[in-house]
């Protein structure tokens, strides 16, 4: 009995001294193999994530630094509200701030129901004139508005005879132009997104005497709702950076969209207002950036399709 | 029986609903089109007056066009694709199709400041500012009127008769002014502007648009005009037109030059402008001519903006290749590095990763000035600082080479998310069979991935990389943004190209920002990046075939 418990401790004993050795080579082996398999792309990753964050950490400091932009701008040594009150009271920045929000989302709200109209016609209809009309969009969209600029310009000075509210310092006329690009950029994204959509559907819902225009709304609309939204958001982002058109038309800063604004605190060498200029680019990128991150992954899918961020 | 009869009943009931539900439906869809259409026509025949009024032909015509095809296409039951096509298709003829054909017709001109309108208004400009002080005539005694807030004159004629006049309103006989010996002192309907008004300003000195204020004497042009003196605004003086303009002749008749002498100057029609000797009349403007090939030609072969003009294109190519080029193989990097599912917390990572393409791209432009600047830039301060003897680069301003580095290191932040995504889906999408039959075959990693990997990868990444180039290539922003297309070399003007300029930001200081805006050179430079553009589109076309998906 004790000989045979003492064996049992032995080979228990021997067995862990035993299975603790090849564990801590084995523990080792893995160790190095985790190394060479995973562990460096983990540091990797860091110093990408560092590459990638540093200078938007560095942006929100400097809209707490009181002395940005000034050879004694500091790194997280100084907090103060400083610039962004001065942000608000000298400079009609809320109001700026309201404007990208409108143009933002009209032009957003006008691409996503004019691309789509135009993307159902494509998809759905077959009629004379639709091959054409599909290569000539397929190669409008390659010239970007922004080389005609200087005939906008003009365009916009002939419209403001006949229609004020289309000429100069309006929100309209930048809309009315960003709406020009509507069909051209999107047409082709929802186009085959429209044609994803069983067509067996449609033809259901004629049969039950739907018209076309019940069919387009209420059937196609919502199952290609998350294209919708990708269309929507890259729209509204392209018009919040979009800076040479809203500089030509909009001459006083009451009706200045924020990319107008934020130049002109830093674009010219004087009167540099970095302090400000920090704070108004966080408290607008916010709301682009929550946006883009929640709904990357349609983003990416977008962009793959071929849109590229503007 | 009565059964039945439940059921009859029932089933017609529901068949009522059924179309009362779809003629309600119907119906509402039909006034929301109906308050549409006539806002629109509304809109659309209210502007048709206007433009006939203002004498806009061209857009009268165009809307009265336009109104007739979209009431065509809403009311017609035939034109159906058309109802969801028109919208859009009406801003994108307007705001894209037309401003580029405008574009290309500008380019054949020779528009600009000094070429803006019409030979009579031309010319009318240069009698205008071509005004000399009459020696001869009296200096007369005047009264400063206000209409409004605009300013008048008025004095007393050799018949003690009051006389008034504004600007482009000829003097005309007032008789129901008072008159106070050769002082007029009221005039009905006008506010007269008494000294005391003018003493905060400094006494009589009279301000702007007093001193702009030219009366004509008559109707009669070469008349003359008169004016205040510039010390002094209750005393009028007598202008003439320095320059006369004769119609036989076809030319400027300049008599203002100090030797008394006339110098005559040709109206050339070619070039739009008045000459004399080859040089073009000094005090003013030309007027708006088609000059042919003019523009391309001085673009290539005029000594100065054919080299500035070869710079530019060839940094342009540049600046969009080696962006496309890094931001590729660092994406690519990125992606292979975590093409893992091993990596713990690789999804927040990647979210980190991405940041700098969510964070919109004009803001990312001026952030990096800031942490690019000589003196107080984080990259020369901390990132570098630490070196001893480190004295601080001058990135975006030193020289044309650093600004050019710079750029394409911005770039590189802000476009490797983009490629990064983009190949990390490519790589996923490669099926996983093909990899392990390889490794049958006994390929090894090198060649899996040389042979295998890489070409697909390219298949289906190479469109992006297209349009990526296309969209570097007119990327205006960043560059603006960040150097202002500088550093411009010393001795150049504010508006000159610079070290960093890309076509498309010399387009618009040349049309734009500059002191002298010549919209002909810069439509011009604008259809050549429209053909580069083209070719690139041609050439993106038969890669991706992307045209054959249409069908």
């Amino acid at each position: 009995m004790s000989s045979e418990k003492q064996f049992r401790d032995y080979t228990a004993g021997t067995a862990r001294g035993f299975t603790t050795r090849t564990d801590a080579d084995r523990r080792a082996a893995h160790r190095k193999a985790w190394w060479r398999e995973v562990g460096w792309r983990h540091i990797v990753a860091v110093v990408v994530s560092i590459y990638a964050v540093f200078p938007l950490v560095f942006v929100v400091n400097m809209a707490f630094d009181p002395n940005a932009g000034l050879a004694n701008q500091s790194i997280f040594k100084s907090f103060s509200l400083q610039n962004f009150s001065d942000l608000f009271s000298s400079r009609p920045f809320g109001q700026q701030l309201a404007n990208t929000l409108i143009v933002g989302g009209i032009t957003a709200i006008g691409t996503v129901l004019m691309g789509a109209a135009a993307a159902y016609a494509f998809s759905r209809f077959r009629f004379q004139g639709r091959r054409f009309t599909l290569t000539f969009l397929l190669v409008v969209q390659m010239f970007p508005q922004l080389l005609a600029f200087v005939a906008i310009y003009l365009l916009v000075l002939g419209l403001q005879e006949v229609f004020p509210v289309l000429g100069m310092n309006s929100l309209v006329t930048v809309i009315a132009i960003y709406l020009g690009g509507a069909l051209g950029v999107n047409t082709f994204l929802m186009y085959g997104f429209f044609n994803t959509v069983p067509v067996s559907l449609d033809e259901a819902a004629k049969l039950d005497g739907a018209t076309h225009a019940q069919i387009y709304w209420t059937i196609i609309l919502r199952m290609v709702a998350p294209v919708l939204a990708v269309v929507g958001l890259l729209s509204f982002i392209s018009s919040f950076s979009e800076f040479v058109i809203a500089r030509l038309v909009l001459t006083q800063p009451e009706k200045w969209t924020l990319a107008v604004a934020l130049y002109d605190m830093v674009g010219s060498e004087r009167h540099q207002v970095w302090g400000q200029f920090a704070a108004g680019a966080v408290i607008s990128a916010i709301p682009v950036l929550v946006l883009f991150l929640f709904l990357q992954r349609y983003i990416v899918s977008g962009l793959t399709a071929g849109a590229v961020k503007g | 029986m009565s059964n039945e009869t439940g059921i009859d009943r029932a089933a017609a009931k529901r068949r009522r609903q059924a179309t009362e539900a779809h003629a309600q439906s119907w119906g509402a869809g039909f006034f929301v089109k109906l308050t549409l259409m006539a806002l629109i026509d509304a809109l659309g025949v209210y502007g048709v007056w206007t433009a006939f009024k203002v004498g806009s032909t061209v857009i009268g015509t165009v809307l009265v066009v336009l109104l007739i095809v979209v009431n065509y296409v809403y009311f017609a039951k035939r034109a159906l694709p058309a109802k969801y096509i028109v919208p859009g298709m009406v801003f994108l003829l307007i705001f894209q199709i037309y401003v580029m054909i405008n574009t290309a017709y500008v380019a054949f001109t020779n528009y600009g400041d000094r070429h803006m309108g019409t030979k009579q208004d031309a010319i009318e400009a240069i009698v205008r500012n071509s005004q000399v002080l009459d020696p001869d005539a009296p200096v007369r005694p005047v009264a400063l009127l206000l209409e409004g807030d605009e300013y008048h004159l008025a004095y007393v004629d050799e018949d003690g008769q009051a006389q008034v006049g504004g600007q482009d309103e000829p003097f005309a006989a007032d008789p129901e002014a008072t008159v106070e010996g050769d002082q007029v002192t009221a005039v009905p309907g006008y506010t007269t502007v008494q000294e005391a008004e003018f003493e905060g300003l400094g006494g009589t000195r009279p301000t702007k648009p007093v001193t702009d204020l030219l009366v004509p004497l008559s109707s009669d042009p070469n008349a003359g005009s008169m004016k205040v003196m510039a010390t002094d605004f209750t005393r009028g003086q007598t202008y003439r037109p320095g320059v006369e303009y004769n119609e036989a002749e076809d030319a400027l008749i300049d008599r203002t030059s100090k030797d008394g002498q006339e110098i005559v100057y040709k109206a050339n029609n070619t070039t739009g402008q008045f000459e004399a000797n080859g040089q073009r009349y000094p005090g003013g403007g030309g007027w708006k001519v088609m000059v042919g090939f003019d523009n391309f030609v001085k673009l290539f072969t005029d000594p100065e903006i054919a080299t500035t003009f070869a710079k530019v294109f060839i940094w342009t190519v540049v600046f969009a290749f080696l962006s496309v080029a890094t931001t590729f193989f660092a994406g690519l990097l990125l992606a292979l590095v975590f093409n893992s599912d091993r990596i713990r917390g690789l999804k927040f990572y990647r979210v980190i990763m991405i940041l700098p393409y969510a964070f919109p791209g004009f803001m990312s432009a001026l952030l990096w000035k800031n942490l690019l600047n000589k003196d107080y830039g984080v990259i020369n301060n901390v990132i570098l600082g630490w070196i001893p003897g480190f004295e601080g680069v001058d990135w975006l301003t030193g020289s044309a080479l650093t600004a050019q580095v710079s750029v394409i290191l911005v770039n590189l932040w802000l476009g490797y998310p983009y490629m990064f995504l983009v190949c990390t889906g490519a790589l996923q999408s490669i099926p996983g069979d093909i990899m392990e039959s390889a490794k049958v075959d006994g390929a090894g990693p090198v060649k899996r991935f040389s042979k295998i990997t890489l070409p697909l990868l390219f298949v289906s990444v190479a469109p992006l990389l297209i349009s990526s180039f296309a969209f570097n290539f007119n990327n205006f922003n960043l560059i603006y943004m960040l150097t202002g297309g500088g550093p411009i070399p010393p001795g150049d003007s504010v508006n000159d190209p610079g070290g960093t300029d890309i076509m498309i930001s010399m387009v618009y200081k040349l049309a734009g920002v500059g002191q002298n805006p010549d919209y002909g050179l810069a439509t011009a430079l604008s259809i050549i990046i429209f053909i580069v553009v083209g070719l690139i589109a041609v050439f993106s076309f038969r890669k991706t075939r992307s045209l054959e998906d249409v069908m």
